[in-house]
């Protein structure tokens, strides 16, 4: 308790940075030292090369870069070639070409979302933690409303409603995913408002924003921000499993649940051989555990590193 | 709970809400083709402009007194269409729910009780390949391995051959859950045939879903077991195994209870797209359908069960907890 108000005091001195650089130091070489966390960096580091460098990889043929270029009508999909380095789904849409620009589209969809999801729940959230009252019935009661309905069938009804396509999964997302940012947000607050120092930048004459914006917000917003980095996997599967249920972008579009939805047909093989189109129904699904899989590592890894109150044991 | 039932309903109403008139009318609709005239005249008959408080209070009462109106695609009324689907997502969900508990339970306790040893680190593998693996993909790679590949566990919920008998006169439908008939008529040709499609889908979501399970107990384990009374049977010299199995796990388990509850609504939501992969014929898959077909109406009434099963559940889960703790109980 007592060394938050020494923090307080110092940084009035202007020297507020230095400490918590070192605690930005100190969290990051800890959180380097976990095996798995280095896997999960290197996962989305490389998600996020192919995602930049997407139209040197495969460049887009026609005006709209995310729709995959196909040769041919053929049904059947063709194996991994020189043409088609792994291979195509049905009617010859380039496996590769889907994977590249989907990894752009992943990025955009999972950013989007949970940049505005963010930017919703903690305003949310501080309105109801800092005001309490009738504020924070009214928000938290919409939040329960929310958390009462399962996800997905919320968001397929959702989806439904607007109409179907990309743009209203993504504006769906934003409108679900708020809440536990809200309820995080809230919970902390709620601690943090009884503090000393609080009270005693209260009495020192700062305003309500001020203290939400300097004092509280810096002090919550790490459990918040965790949170968030394992949510990207999670909308973007989310937003892959609207697709592959048919409500999100149309076929033949750079999506990888679209792509996954398209192996549907292509599980079982000719009699000769029942793993034919194996790489159609691999492929596409791994891409998006893969991705899932670097945003929860890391996720993960930072829950138990920058949570003050997790290490140091 | 009321209230929050209340809100669910106000978040089904707001949805159907941002549907346009015209296309809402749409439900009421017989013939084919349809003059703008008719249908402005229809939006007018049935209230499709009213301000919306009204025509909450109208929905209001129509879903009180159970009337959720037609499904296209049940081809019946809504509420027929729910009787014929559910019992199949039941079954599923019935058998999957205590397994997924169990596993996650089994390995959460191997977790906890060899912490930071490798069979740990496998347990947490398996935690974090299961959160992430798209629940669609692992089903279909189940599927090509043992339906293309091997031949066995073929999607659908029952063969044709099953179905013949399932639909004859001769076999009595008691509760309308497959495998329990199934016994009832003394038929085990198609208890068999109903657990042999009950398979794939079982494993898939217990694949996917013990995760949660797994972290919960591992974590509440450690914690049990870092406890005093436990430093003092091991003091005593008492069996390890009875104490991690009676006195360490018996705590522990307390809030996975809590969770299971919540799994267990949760996965009547998820059966969506395990329904789909696996072809079962139950709500899950009916609301796909649905969904892309604009059957606004089943979608409507699904959505409003599963919140209502949802917020039931956590009411249960409060009670049992409360009950199961002695701490709460006795205090």
């Amino acid at each position: 308790m007592n060394d938050t108000v020494v923090t307080e005091r110092e940084k009035k001195e202007k020297i507020a940075v230095h400490p918590r650089l070192q605690e930005f130091l100190f969290s990051t070489r800890r959180f380097l030292k976990n095996p798995l966390t280095i896997i999960g960096l290197v996962i989305i580091i490389l998600f996020a090369l192919i995602a930049v460098f997407a139209p040197l990889i495969a460049p887009p043929q026609g005006s709209d870069p995310y729709r995959i270029p196909h040769t041919g009508w053929k049904m059947a999909p063709s194996p991994p070639s020189d043409l088609h380095p792994l291979g195509t789904l049905e009617q010859q849409y380039d496996i590769f070409y889907g994977v590249v620009w989907g990894t752009r589209l992943a990025f955009r969809i999972g950013v989007v979302v949970v940049f505005a999801n963010l930017l919703i729940g903690i305003i949310l959230g501080a309105l109801a933690g800092y005001y309490g009252g009738i504020t924070d019935e009214i928000i938290m009661r919409i939040t329960d409303m929310f958390y009462a309905i399962p996800f997905l069938v919320a968001a397929m009804a959702l989806v439904v409603a607007i109409g179907r396509g990309l743009k209203a999964v993504i504006i769906v997302l934003i409108i679900l995913g708020w809440p536990t940012y809200t309820r995080v947000i809230r919970g902390e607050i709620l601690v943090l408002r009884e503090k000393d120092y609080i009270l005693a930048a209260r009495a020192g004459g700062a305003s309500s924003l001020r203290i939400i914006f300097k004092h509280i917000l810096p002090n919550s917003i790490y459990s918040v921000l965790i949170i968030a980095s394992m949510n990207i996997g999670t909308v973007v599967l989310t937003a892959a499993a609207l697709s592959f249920l048919g409500l999100g972008s149309e076929t033949g579009y750079a999506d990888w649940g679209q792509m996954v939805a398209m192996s549907r047909n292509w599980i079982v093989g000719p009699a000769d051989n029942r793993l034919a189109y194996w790489y159609v129904v691999i492929i596409p699904g791994f891409v998006i555990a893969m991705f899932v899989l670097g945003w929860n590592l890391l996720g993960d890894a930072a829950r138990d590193v920058f949570d003050p109150k997790m290490r140091r044991r | 709970m009321v209230v929050v039932l209340f809100g669910v309903s106000l978040f089904v109403f707001a949805i159907m809400m941002i549907i346009p008139p015209g296309r809402r009318a749409a439900i009421y609709v017989t013939q084919e083709k349809i003059t703008p005239d008719q249908m402005n005249a229809m939006i007018k008959k049935y209230g499709l402009d009213d301000p919306a408080p009204v025509q909450y209070v109208r929905w209001l009462k129509q879903i009180l007194s159970g009337n959720f109106g037609y499904s296209v695609t049940a081809s019946a009324p809504v509420i027929e269409g729910f009787k014929t689907y559910f019992p199949i997502t039941l079954e599923l969900v019935l058998y999957a729910t205590p397994l997924i508990i169990l596993v996650g339970i089994w390995l959460g306790t191997i977790g906890a009780v060899h912490k930071d040893k490798p069979l740990d680190h496998a347990t947490r593998v398996f935690a974090i390949i299961g959160y992430s693996l798209p629940t669609f993909w692992l089903g279909l790679i189940l599927l090509m391995i043992f339906y293309g590949y091997l031949g066995i566990f073929p999607p659908g919920y029952l063969s044709n051959k099953g179905k013949d008998i399932l639909f004859s006169p001769a076999f009595k439908r008691y509760t309308y859950i497959l495998t329990v008939d199934a016994v009832l008529n003394w038929r085990w040709n198609i208890f068999w045939d109903a657990l042999y499609h009950l398979a794939l889908p079982t494993i898939n979501l217990i694949l996917l879903n013990s995760a949660l399970i797994l972290r919960l107990m591992r974590s509440s384990m450690l914690e049990a077991l870092g406890q005093d009374y436990i430093r003092t049977a091991l003091a005593k010299g008492a069996d390890k195994r009875t104490i991690y199995n009676i006195h360490a796990r018996r705590n522990a388990m307390i809030p996975v209870i809590t969770i299971s509850g919540i799994l267990f609504a949760g996965l009547l939501g998820g059966m969506v797209i395990t329904e789909t992969i696996f072809a079962r014929d139950g709500i899950g898959l009916w609301m796909a359908r649905a969904a892309l077909q604009m059957d606004v109406p089943a979608i409507m009434f699904n959505v409003l069960f599963l919140g209502t099963v949802f917020v039931v559940f956590n009411l249960i889960v409060d009670v049992v907890y409360a009950y199961i703790d002695p701490r709460i109980r006795l205090a």
